[in-house]
C-alpha cells in the first residue's frame, strides 16, 4: 500500500509494465490464439479423441462400467457387417447423391426464374424460402400425415388423378425416395438462396456479348452463366452434401428408430444413433462414428478437389 | 449405511427430508405421471418440498436417462422407468438404488399388498429396484355397436377373432377389421400374447432362444396374416399411437393392445368411439388365453441422487394405499395394489368390463412381454423380423430360423 502511494510519480513504476508489454508483444501470436486453441482442444479434439478411445474398447451399458481394450475388433465388425452397415452406407450415398443432385437442378432452375425482377417478386421469394425456416422435425411430422396411406392428402391427390394409392413412407420400397422428396422440398430453397446471390454478382457483359454474337437463351445459360456460377454452386454443393450425409431429423421423425421396420431408410447416422442410444453399445457405436467421420472427410476432400478443378476451367 | 437410511426414513419424514426443499422426477408420459401431478402439489403443501415432474415419450425417456446417468448426474432423484426395457442394464450399470430395505421398512405401507407378479417384475436377483406403479394387460378393444349389428359374438378364441375381423373388414370404405402394431420393434410386445397363446415363448427355461419353434412360427403367421388381410394399409409403419388412432377415429372393428390405453378411447376430444368401445379378454389360442400381464411403470431412485431418503419419503407417500386408490379412482391409473382393485368405489370410474378382466386375469397370464436379457432393444430387432416377413407374406419359417440364430448369438454374447 505504502509503495503505491509513495510511487505516484516515480518512473520505476512503469518498468514492470513495460516488461509485460514487451513480453506481450513478443508472444502476441500465442496469446491471441490460445483461447481458440483451448476451445478447439476442449470442445473438438477431446470428444474426437475420446470417441477414438471408446471405439477401441467394448464399452457397453455405461461408459463408467469396466470395459476391455479390443483393438480394431469393432471396425472389423462393421466392415464385415453386410446386414446393417453396408446397406446403410449404400443408403447414405444414394440419399446424398439423389437429394443433392435434385436440389442443385431445381435450386438453379428456380434461381434463374427469380433472377429477373417482376411484380410480387418479394412475396414469391419469401414463399419459396419458407420450407427452409421450418423445423425439420415438424416438417417430418407434416409429411408423415400427408403421406399417410389411408387418410393422407397424397393419396387423395392420386385419387383425383385416377392413379392407384401408394404406400409412400410406409412402403419399404418407396420410403427412401419419399424421404428424398421431403429433403428436396426442404433444402432446395437453400440452393436457390446461394445461387441467387451468385447470379447477382455476375456482370452482364459476357452475356450481352454472347447475345450480340447470336447465342440463344440455352447457349447463353450453358456456356456463359453456368461456368461463371460453378464456384458458387460448388460451395453450395459442399455445404449441402455435408448436411445431407448427416441427415437425421427428417428420417427419424418419419420412420423412427432403425429407419423403419425393414431398415428401409437407415443411414449411417440413424444406425449409429441406434447403436449408442438404443443398444448402449458405446464401443461399436464409436467405431461406426469414426468410420462415418472418415467417409465425410473423404467426400469433402473429393468435392473440394473437384471444385478446384472446376474453378480452373 | 442402507439400514441407517431406511430406518431414518421409516421414522416418518426423517431428518434428511427437512433439509431438502425440492425433488425432481423424470418419468414417461403415462396416466400415472398425469395422475400424480395434483398429488405432487398436495405433497408440497403438506411438507414444503417442491416436486418437479419432467415427462418424456418412452424412447426419449431412455435417452434422457442414458445421457444423464452416463454422466453420473444427481440433478434428478426419482426415476419412473420401464423395468423390462432397462432394469437389467441400468442395475448392472450401477444406476438404480437398491430399494429392498426401503420397501420392507414400513409394515403399514405394506409391500405385500402389491400384486405378486408386480413385485416379481421389479425384483432382480433378490434385489428390489423400484415400486411398481402401473400394471398392464393385453386386451381386446372392440366396437360393441358393430358386433351387435352384425350379430357377431364377442370373440372367445383367436379363430373367432379372425372370422369377426374378416366379416367386418371393408377396406373399400376405409374401414378395417383390425388395428394392431405392425412396426418391427414396437410390435414385439403385442405379438407376445399371441406367441404364448399358441404355446410358444421367446426363450425356454434355460434362457435359450425359441422363436423358430413350430408354435412360434404359427403365431408369427397368424399375427402377420391378421394385419395383412384385415388390417389398415401401411401397418408395418404403425406403433400404438398410429394403430390406436385408427380405432379411435372409428375406422377399425378391433384393436388389440395394452389396457392402459383405455383412457385414449374414453376422451371425447380424441375419440369417436367413447360410447361404442367395449373390452374383452385376450382370446384363446391352441394353448389357451395367455396374455402378457406386466408392469410398464416402476418408480426407483437414482443411485447418484443426494436426496435418496427424501426421494423414498415421497415414493412411499405417493404409493401408499390411500393415494394409490385415489389414482385408480380419479385418474384411472391401472395400479398394482390389490386392495385398490378390491375397492368397489375406487373401481367405479373404470369401465366395468375392464375391471372384470383385471380381477380375473390371475394365473392365466405371463409376466413378460419381451425377451428377458440385458440387450432387450437389440433382441426386439431380431424377434420382430419374422412379424414383418409375415405381414409382407414372405417365408416366415426361414425368417424365424435366421432371427432365432441371431437372437441366440446375442444371448450367448451376454452370458460369456
Amino acid at each position: 500500500m505504502s509503495r503505491v502511494s509513495g510511487a505516484t510519480s516515480a518512473p520505476p513504476r512503469f518498468t514492470p509494465r513495460k516488461g509485460f508489454s514487451e513480453w506481450f508483444d513478443r508472444n502476441l501470436k500465442w496469446i491471441f490464439t490460445t483461447p481458440a486453441v483451448l476451445f478447439v482442444a476442449l470442445l473438438i479434439a477431446f470428444p474426437i479423441g475420446y470417441t477414438v478411445y471408446l471405439s477401441l474398447t467394448n464399452a457397453q451399458g455405461s461408459v463408467t462400467r469396466p470395459s476391455d481394450f479390443v483393438g480394431l475388433d469393432n471396425y472389423v465388425y462393421w466392415l464385415t457387417d453386410t446386414e446393417r452397415f453396408w446397406p446403410a452406407v449404400g443408403r447414405t450415398a444414394y440419399f446424398t447423391l439423389m437429394a443433392l443432385g435434385l436440389e442443385l437442378v431445381f435450386g438453379l432452375a428456380i434461381a434463374m426464374l427469380l433472377r429477373k425482377t417482376f411484380r410480387g417478386q418479394g412475396f414469391v421469394r419469401v414463399l419459396i424460402l419458407l420450407p427452409l425456416v421450418a423445423t425439420p422435425v415438424a416438417v417430418g411430422m407434416m409429411w408423415l400425415l400427408i403421406f399417410e396411406p389411408s387418410i393422407g392428402f397424397a393419396n387423395t391427390v392420386m385419387g383425383w388423378l385416377n392413379l392407384p394409392d401408394q404406400g409412400w413412407l410406409s412402403d419399404k420400397d418407396q420410403a427412401l425416395n419419399t424421404v428424398i422428396f421431403i429433403d428436396v422440398w426442404q433444402w432446395t430453397p437453400m440452393i436457390v438462396l446461394i445461387a441467387l446471390a451468385g447470379l447477382s454478382t455476375l456482370s452482364d457483359e459476357p452475356d450481352e456479348a454472347a447475345r450480340v454474337d447470336g447465342a440463344n437463351a440455352w447457349q447463353r445459360f450453358r456456356h456463359i452463366t453456368l461456368p461463371l456460377l460453378i464456384p458458387t454452386l460448388g460451395a453450395a454443393a459442399i455445404l449441402r452434401a455435408i448436411d445431407a450425409l448427416k441427415t437425421f431429423d427428417i428420417l427419424y421423425a418419419t420412420k423412427g428408430r432403425g429407419g423403419g421396420s425393414s431398415h428401409e431408410v437407415e443411414t449411417l447416422n440413424i444406425l449409429a444413433y441406434g447403436e449408442s442410444f438404443e443398444y448402449s453399445q458405446y464401443g461399436s457405436a464409436s467405431a461406426l462414428l469414426m468410420l462415418f467421420f472418415m467417409l465425410i472427410v473423404i467426400v469433402l476432400a473429393t468435392l473440394a478437389i473437384l471444385r478446384k478443378k472446376g474453378t480452373r476451367v | 449405511m442402507m439400514t441407517g437410511l431406511a430406518a431414518c426414513s421409516a421414522g416418518g419424514g426423517g431428518e434428511s427430508a427437512e433439509e431438502v426443499d425440492s425433488l425432481t422426477i423424470i418419468a414417461a408420459n403415462s396416466p400415472w405421471t398425469e395422475g400424480i401431478k395434483p398429488l405432487a402439489k398436495q405433497y408440497e403443501e403438506e411438507t414444503g418440498i417442491k416436486v418437479n415432474i419432467e415427462a418424456y415419450g418412452n424412447e426419449q425417456l431412455n435417452d434422457t436417462f442414458k445421457v444423464k446417468l452416463n454422466a453420473s448426474s444427481a440433478d434428478f432423484d426419482i426415476m419412473a422407468y420401464q423395468v423390462q426395457d432397462v432394469m437389467r442394464e441400468f442395475s448392472r450399470n450401477g444406476w438404480l438404488e437398491d430399494m429392498t430395505e426401503y420397501v420392507e421398512s414400513d409394515d403399514d405401507w405394506n409391500w405385500s399388498d402389491f400384486q405378486q407378479s408386480a413385485r416379481d417384475a421389479v425384483t432382480l436377483d433378490d434385489v428390489v429396484y423400484g415400486v411398481p406403479v402401473m400394471t398392464e394387460r393385453h386386451i381386446v378393444y372392440y366396437r360393441s355397436d358393430l358386433l351387435e349389428a352384425a350379430g357377431i359374438d364377442v370373440p372367445v378364441t383367436l379363430d373367432d377373432l379372425e372370422a369377426a375381423a374378416a366379416e367386418l373388414n371393408d377396406p373399400a370404405n376405409g374401414f378395417y377389421g383390425i388395428a394392431m402394431r405392425g412396426q418391427r420393434v414396437p410390435a414385439v410386445t403385442q405379438f407376445s400374447s399371441f406367441l404364448y397363446s399358441f404355446g410358444g415363448d421367446f426363450q425356454d427355461d434355460e434362457g435359450n432362444a425359441t422363436i423358430d419353434s413350430k408354435e412360434a412360427i404359427e403365431a408369427y403367421e397368424f399375427y402377420g396374416n391378421l394385419l395383412a388381410e384385415y388390417g389398415p394399409p401401411g401397418s408395418t409403419n404403425m406403433g400404438w399411437i398410429e394403430a390406436s388412432a385408427i380405432f379411435a377415429q372409428g375406422n377399425a372393428a378391433f384393436y388389440l393392445d395394452a389396457d392402459s390405453q383405455a383412457y385414449t378411447f374414453l376422451d371425447p376430444t380424441k375419440s369417436a368411439v367413447v360410447d361404442t368401445v367395449d373390452y374383452a379378454s385376450f382370446p384363446e389360442g391352441p394353448a389357451g388365453s395367455l396374455p402378457y400381464n406386466i408392469v410398464p411403470q416402476t418408480v426407483g431412485i437414482n443411485a447418484f441422487s443426494e436426496k435418496k431418503d427424501a426421494a423414498w419419503d415421497f415414493i412411499e407417500w405417493v404409493t401408499n394405499q390411500e393415494n394409490t386408490t385415489s389414482l385408480l379412482a380419479d385418474a384411472t391409473v391401472p395400479v398394482a395394489r390389490e386392495s385398490a382393485w378390491e375397492d368397489e368405489t375406487a373401481t367405479a370410474s373404470f369401465p366395468a368390463g375392464l375391471v372384470e378382466i383385471v380381477r380375473n386375469i390371475g394365473a392365466s397370464s405371463v409376466g413378460h412381454d419381451r425377451p428377458q436379457l440385458e440387450q432387450v432393444a437389440r433382441s426386439r430387432e431380431f424377434v420382430g423380423g419374422p412379424i414383418i416377413t409375415a405381414i409382407e407374406g414372405g417365408d416366415v419359417a426361414a425368417s424365424a430360423k435366421d432371427a432365432n440364430a441371431q437372437f441366440q448369438d446375442l444371448l450367448d454374447s451376454e452370458n460369456r
